[in-house]
């Protein structure tokens, strides 16, 4: 058989192995509406080495992409640097068929490894900071822990400069571009910002550490895990890594909502008014249209948040309470917001969303529930309408102060 | 004053920095943080921390 899987070249002796998943369209929960790749890379030297291997169904890509180059079974060393079974997924296997001399992931990739596959097959630990030789090619650690996994590490290469960077600097994007600049930019930042809100986002405050600590070596490459690899604009991800990880306020809002008779987005419109006419930009974003994963991408910078439930059987609509569970545990930063909603007999939602935004840190804009019974009347759009305005002036003063 | 490790993720818990983000002021021993209290990485709770032996 004639692999029509090739190789790619990234720079001398280095090779992208990895595998296109053009269809994928839900990453646990997170909508990946442009696919993904699963990134591997090959590195012949005196010694070969496979970094890191694709998801178990994508193995044969994998397998077809080395043969391309060399024979898999010359392979002598694999390295995992995340255990997640996007990365991993082949591990075993491959281990089977090249039976390599040595596989290396930190400790807790070697104990997560095991909690996965329950194989018999040695992984050896390395740490911070060790060096693997494999001739004229070198490869250097740096356990990079809870970015994202407590197993995560990132590989370095000093002879090219280049950083196997793991999950950081990815996107999910299905792409035959190799390299960030051969992808129109609008559609790499778009990625690039969703990756971070759904994934990195709660590790916000470790991701700084993290860069100062990459800062100290020479970097020109950024070889991630998903999606086309960084070389002519390794500035600017770092640049945009620093806004997201700090999530400043900006005078942007994010306004979600749901809503059974129109009383709930009544008052979501209201709001967006005063919050136009205070000079802020406005996201609106409905949740019997919008994905949950492209509303924590839209929060990543804003500065405010709303959120809008009708009351269903007692409850807040099922919907809400999936985007709020979702976004509680991705953690941004940074916000001010408060709830809305509509109810018939039993008041109560609105104040429960308060307690969870609170629970957020989410500063609340008012003192008290903004609820309407049945359906909003002029006064209560009017007070919906200064809550906007009074987000936008409280907004102008953080931004200022 | 003893530091603690998580043992999933490796977050050492340093009583003299505490945990400000979470409202842990400086200077407050492992012993006694609420029960409540989650690793700020990771998320487990305090029964998860082990001494860390120095």
């Amino acid at each position: 058989m004639t692999p029509h899987f090739k190789a790619q070249k990234v720079v001398d002796n280095i090779y992208w192995v990895g595998a296109i998943d053009w269809k994928l369209r839900d990453f646990h929960g997170y909508e990946t509406q442009r696919g993904t790749t699963y990134n591997a890379y090959l590195i012949i030297s005196d010694k070969i080495a496979l970094i890191d291997t694709v998801k178990a169904a994508y193995k044969q890509e994998l397998i077809q992409r080395i043969s391309s180059v060399i024979d898999p079974q010359k392979i002598d060393y694999i390295i995992s640097n995340h255990a997640e079974t996007d990365h991993s997924g082949s591990l075993i296997d491959m281990i089977k068929l090249i039976k390599p001399e040595k596989v290396f992931a930190t400790a807790k990739g070697v104990e997560a490894l095991k909690a996965h596959y329950h194989h018999d097959e040695e992984i050896t630990a390395v740490g911070e900071g060790d060096d693997l030789k494999l001739g004229s090619i070198t490869l250097k650690f740096f356990e990079t822990r809870m970015l994202h996994w407590p197993d995560s590490m990132v590989t370095y290469v000093p002879e090219r400069e280049l950083l196997f960077s793991q999950d950081a600097f990815g996107l999910h994007l299905a792409t035959n571009e190799r390299f960030e600049e051969d992808v129109p930019q609008w559609i790499v930042d778009f990625e690039a910002a969703k990756y971070y809100a759904n994934i990195l986002m709660p590790y916000s405050t470790l991701i700084p550490k993290t860069l100062d600590k990459l800062s100290t070596l020479p970097i020109k490459i950024f070889a991630n895990d998903h999606g086309p690899i960084w070389r002519k604009n390794i500035g600017r991800i770092i640049e945009l890594y620093k806004k997201w990880s700090a999530q400043p306020y900006t005078m942007k809002a994010v306004i979600t909502y749901r809503t059974m008779w129109g009383s709930t987005e009544k008052m979501a419109m209201a709001i967006a008014e005063g919050l136009s006419e205070g000079g802020v930009s406005v996201k609106m974003m409905p949740l019997n249209s919008t994905h949950r994963s492209d509303i924590v991408t839209e929060v990543l910078d804003a500065g405010a948040f709303f959120v809008g439930s009708p009351t269903l059987n007692k409850n807040m609509f099922p919907a809400v309470a999936d985007l709020l569970y979702y976004i509680k545990g991705l953690a941004p930063k940074n916000l001010i917001g408060d709830a809305f909603g509509s109810y018939g007999w039993a008041d109560g939602v609105v104040e429960e969303i308060r307690g969870i935004l609170s629970g957020m840190k989410v500063e609340l804009v008012n003192d008290s529930p903004m609820s309407a019974k049945y359906v909003p009347d002029e006064k209560v759009l009017q007070d919906c309408f200064e809550m906007g305005k009074k987000t936008a002036k409280m907004l102008a003063a953080k931004i200022s102060g | 004053m003893q530091k603690y490790e998580c043992i999933p993720c490796g977050y050492i818990y340093d009583p003299e920095e505490g945990d400000p983000e979470s409202g842990i002021e400086p200077g407050t021993p492992f012993e006694e943080l609420p029960d409540d209290w989650t690793c700020p990485l990771c998320g487990v709770g305090k029964e998860d921390f082990e001494p860390v032996e120095e």
